[in-house]
């Protein structure tokens, strides 16, 4: 059977009638939302491969960038270690493990959020954000994931390319459970960018031109595939205590590359995203209730 | 020549209106540079005391990003190259054709208020920040390689400048151009010395890169204030750079003309 929005719709609803009816039960509620929600999401993605499907030239130039980008770190890095053999502790291989893992968080980030983050002054601006608000789901699930950038899923790929061929020439063999490790905390990453991201984007409700928040978020980027140990003072805590990116990138590949002498690291990126993602729900709340549409 | 004086005016104001954007862009590109300067300092405190990377102690490092971050704030295009792609794209040019004024002049005007606009707004955080790093910042070598140092950079503002007027005029024959510029903007950010100098490169590399216009858009005007290129190198690399600032010139007019011929005023 096709898996189409209806379908899901269909299941879900024949799902709820299976419980016994005087007891729905939260698990079966939360079933129910579940599969609606991945029906909608299904949806989303269709739409947005057939876009992106519409311009291919223009799709594959978008990931000729990224790599050129991509390459350039990693030249970086390389003029660097011809001077020096240590950033700290941190070797030649490490760092470039660093960079690839950096490359891939913001790339999934990319996939997933970046240009939702950025639609949304259009949005306000636009008034469009009216019939978002209209629709019987959450809307800031709509507004987060109405949109996929596919070739992003491309990038990523070339950066888990570096990281293994890094791993290789560090005769890394991580264990399972260190790989499963490392994506949870990728994850945990993905949603501080996320988050934070998301927080700046709200501001557009307040001004309207918001266009230089990307390009100010990208100057974090910078910071994020930077070793850590380079940093001290008031900029270490900065970015690690307020906007998180020192722990971003640098965690996970401490993990991976048995760089942690202490779980504390892990704790403390896992807490910075959850604080992250509670300040930016908080923004966003704040941001709708002051919402006052453009268009009518 | 005086309706020129009235477009950087117009300009200068239009560009007041962003004034926090600039703010905002100067203090948030200071962000990249701590961490740049955080990283070398990490580095050189590796290497023990008075260690050197190719011919930079850690106060010639720090003096070079301190430079560059000068010399880009005096030279960088801002917005320009989209503000171009638009006004064809979006057929704006249009009305431009009709009146009196040559649009490659018109937008230089537009470029040069913008670099005004910009230095008035992040001159204030740029001095601070330099002012904080004051103990590492050298002199200019001589009185000499101050006066080449300015004359460079005017030359390096018209070639960032004319290159992407150039990259721009694309905007005639692609609906998007916006991936050319990234791609260009790759090359110039590693070769034209934004991330590292470019002689601590493998001296091959370096010599290569000579042979591209890139180093002409930051690097150069920077080594002449270190005082790195002086008499007949000097002389030479100036004559080079005012050569690549011709060629830009000449493949802008170019373009222009050619896509003019291919022009059909798409919603003007």
């Amino acid at each position: 059977m096709k898996r189409s929005p209806q379908n899901l719709k269909r299941e879900a609803a024949g799902g709820s009638t299976l419980q016994p009816p005087h007891l729905p039960g939260p698990l079966s509620r939360l079933r129910q939302h579940a599969s609606r929600y991945l029906g909608v999401y299904a949806a989303l993605w269709k739409n947005s491969i057939a876009r992106e499907m519409s311009f291919k030239a223009n799709f594959l130039l978008w990931i000729l960038v990224e790599t050129l980008w991509f390459a350039m770190q990693l030249c970086f890095i390389g003029v660097l270690y011809l001077h020096t053999e240590h950033i700290g502790t941190w070797t030649k291989w490490q760092v470039v493990m660093l960079i690839g893992a950096s490359h891939f968080i913001q790339q999934v980030f990319q996939a997933f959020f970046l240009i939702n983050c950025t639609n949304l002054s259009e949005l306000v601006r636009s008034g469009k954000l009216d019939f978002l608000l209209l629709l019987p789901v959450n809307t800031r699930f709509v507004v987060s994931f109405r949109q996929v950038d596919l070739g992003a899923f491309v990038n990523a790929a070339s950066a888990v390319a570096v990281m293994a061929y890094a791993a290789r020439q560090m005769h890394l063999a991580p264990s399972a459970w260190q790989v499963a490790g490392f994506l949870a905390l990728c994850g945990a990453g993905v949603a501080i960018h996320y988050s934070l991201m998301f927080l700046l984007a709200s501001i557009s409700f307040w001004t309207v031109r918001a266009q230089g928040i990307v390009w100010g978020y990208y100057n974090l980027f910078n910071v994020a595939r930077l070793p850590d140990e380079a940093f001290g003072g008031l900029f270490k805590a900065l970015f690690t205590f307020a906007l998180p990116m020192l722990l971003v990138s640098n965690v996970p590949v401490r993990l991976l590359t048995d760089k942690l002498s202490s779980p504390g690291p892990i704790l403390l990126l896992l807490a910075m995203s959850a604080v992250c993602f509670a300040v930016s729900e908080w923004g966003w709340r704040a941001s709708t209730r002051r919402y006052t549409s453009a268009s009518s | 020549m005086k309706k020129y004086w009235h477009v950087i005016n117009i300009g200068i104001q239009n560009n007041l209106t962003y004034r926090f954007n600039f703010l905002a862009r100067a203090v948030f590109g200071l962000i990249p540079l701590i961490a740049m300067l955080y990283v070398w300092q990490k580095i050189y405190a590796g290497k023990g005391a008075g260690a050197s990377v190719g011919s930079y102690s850690l106060a010639g490092m720090i003096s070079y990003y301190l430079l560059t971050t000068v010399v880009d704030a005096l030279t960088a295009v801002n917005e320009d190259d989209w503000q171009i792609a638009a006004d064809i794209k979006d057929g704006n040019i249009s009305q431009l054709l009709l009146k009196p004024v040559d649009y490659l002049w018109y937008r230089l005007c537009l470029f040069l208020s913008g670099r005004l606009t910009y230095l008035a707004v992040a001159a204030a955080p740029l001095a601070l920040f330099i002012l904080y790093h004051r103990q590492y910042l050298a002199p200019p070598a001589s009185g000499l390689a101050l006066g080449a140092f300015i004359f460079s950079t005017a030359m390096t503002a018209l070639l960032q400048f004319f290159m992407s007027y150039a990259m721009a005029m694309l905007a005639f024959w692609v609906l998007e151009v916006s991936t050319f510029i990234f791609i260009l903007f790759a090359f110039e950010f590693i070769a034209s010395g934004h991330l590292f100098p470019l002689d601590i490169l493998p001296r091959g590399l370096e010599q290569a890169l000579y042979f591209t216009p890139f180093p002409y858009q930051l690097y150069f005007p920077v080594s002449v204030y270190m005082g790195k290129a002086a008499g007949a190198d000097l002389l030479r690399g100036l004559l080079v750079q005012a050569l690549w600032v011709v060629a830009a010139y000449c493949v802008a007019r170019f373009a222009w003309r050619r896509g003019i011929k291919h022009y059909s005023a798409v919603g003007g």
